[in-house]
């Protein structure tokens, strides 16, 4: 899936653009979703071949899993991966995220896993943005928020 | 309510603006957003220090007389040289460059002014309310898109716990006005104390909510780094500033 995420991402050079793609195994999400308008873009017409994420609950007749924009940050790009099941943000992962070196790798092992929680808190608590957040999180809250605001959440 | 958020990279950090309202797909929207992001822009140019370029570079090497600068510039200097004042010295615009010597800088508070600025042309957007996002600094306003100042026309903010930054400490709601939060969580000692010539370590951080996110974000990095009692100034001052210490 990932492979296939960058594959079609490296033909798309815009800086805010979502791509989309199903993750469950129901081919009506997207028609069926609580996100009437998705974007008009290349890969919101391309949707990968049906997988199933693992933990990912795939029984909801609403789900789909949205790639924000990349988001340059001071260490490198940044980019989000967010699921959506019933009108609420699931889970997110990083799909790509500087590891060229310990720094990052360091940066990473603290900043991600910590967001992942954090963007769900944000969505439970009907947080519209964030005061006090890093360059690096900021970079990924950003593109987390493209992907929230494309999904009209 | 329809929604629509822009993200692009300015002044080295994201800046997201997300509007809501009734007409967030039409061109005019389109064309405000983009011209509120054209005056941070305009203002990186004029201002920042990392191009070599930028007027305040050649301020810096004495190049070229503050007096003969851009209006945009002896406006920003006005600005900290009150913001000096009215702080009691704790917001400073003279910074050691990376000599060790103490040269203008006023990073610090250009980056509020011109989120100012840019909020002030989307206030303009009839229907519509606006959240911009400028690295973790807030501000929000813009005509109420329901009767009454309704649903639609209110942020919540999430306000980062500096020790645990996995939990959000504080939810601030307004319909206009500006967060800024100043610490050191994210990046480090970066906040510098003109009374003691040292970067400030420790941790926590101060949040400030008010009208102006200039003056916001003036007094949480004043409050930072300066004494507690800064925070009875404030409120004499300036008025309607709170203020979370985290």
């Amino acid at each position: 899936m990932r492979r296939i995420v960058f594959a079609v991402l490296s033909t798309i050079t815009a800086v805010v653009l979502l791509f989309s793609y199903h993750t469950s195994t129901n081919s009506a999400t997207l028609a069926g979703s609580p996100i009437p308008q998705l974007p008009a873009s290349p890969g919101a017409t391309s949707p990968a071949p049906s997988s199933k994420k693992s933990g990912a609950p795939t029984s909801q007749p609403s789900q789909a899993s949205y790639t924000g924009a990349t988001a340059d940050t001071r260490w490198g790009p940044v980019q989000v991966k967010i699921t959506v099941r019933g009108g609420r943000i699931s889970a997110s992962e990083a799909v790509q995220y500087p590891q060229n070196n310990g720094r990052d790798a360091q940066i990473n092992g603290f900043a991600l896993p910590i967001l992942n929680q954090e963007v769900v808190q944000q969505q439970s608590a009907s947080i519209d943005t964030v005061s006090g957040a890093t360059v690096t999180s900021d970079g990924y809250l950003q593109s987390l928020q493209s992907a929230i605001d494309q999904a009209h959440l | 309510m329809r929604r629509r958020a822009w993200v692009r990279q300015i002044m080295g950090m994201p800046i997201s603006i997300h509007v809501r309202g009734g007409d967030v797909d039409s061109p005019v929207v389109a064309r405000g957003v983009e011209e509120a992001f054209d005056l941070v822009r305009q203002a990186d140019r004029l201002f920042s220090t990392y191009r070599r370029d930028s007027e305040i570079s050649r301020v810096r090497r004495g190049e070229l007389d503050p007096g003969q600068a851009d209006s945009l510039v002896q406006q920003v200097i006005t600005l900290c040289h009150q913001a000096g004042e009215l702080t009691g010295g704790a917001f400073t615009d003279q910074l050691p460059d990376d000599d060790g010597v103490l040269r203008l800088d006023p990073t610090g508070l250009v980056k509020g002014w011109a989120v100012d600025r840019a909020a002030r042309r989307l206030a303009d957007l009839a229907g519509t309310s606006y959240c911009l996002n400028a690295g973790g600094d807030v501000a929000v306003g813009g005509t109420a898109v329901e009767a009454g100042d309704g649903p639609g026309a209110l942020w919540r903010v999430g306000i980062e716990d500096p020790r645990d930054r996995s939990r959000i400490a504080e939810v601030v709601e307004l319909h206009h006005g500006a967060v800024a939060t100043s610490g050191t969580a994210a990046r480090g000692a970066h906040l510098y104390d003109p009374a003691t010539g040292t970067f400030v370590q420790r941790a926590g951080s101060v949040t400030v909510i008010g009208p102006s996110l200039m003056w916001a974000d003036v007094w949480a990095t004043a409050l930072f780094v300066g004494p507690a009692s800064l925070s009875l100034l404030l409120s004499q001052v300036a008025e309607g500033y709170r203020v979370i210490s985290l």
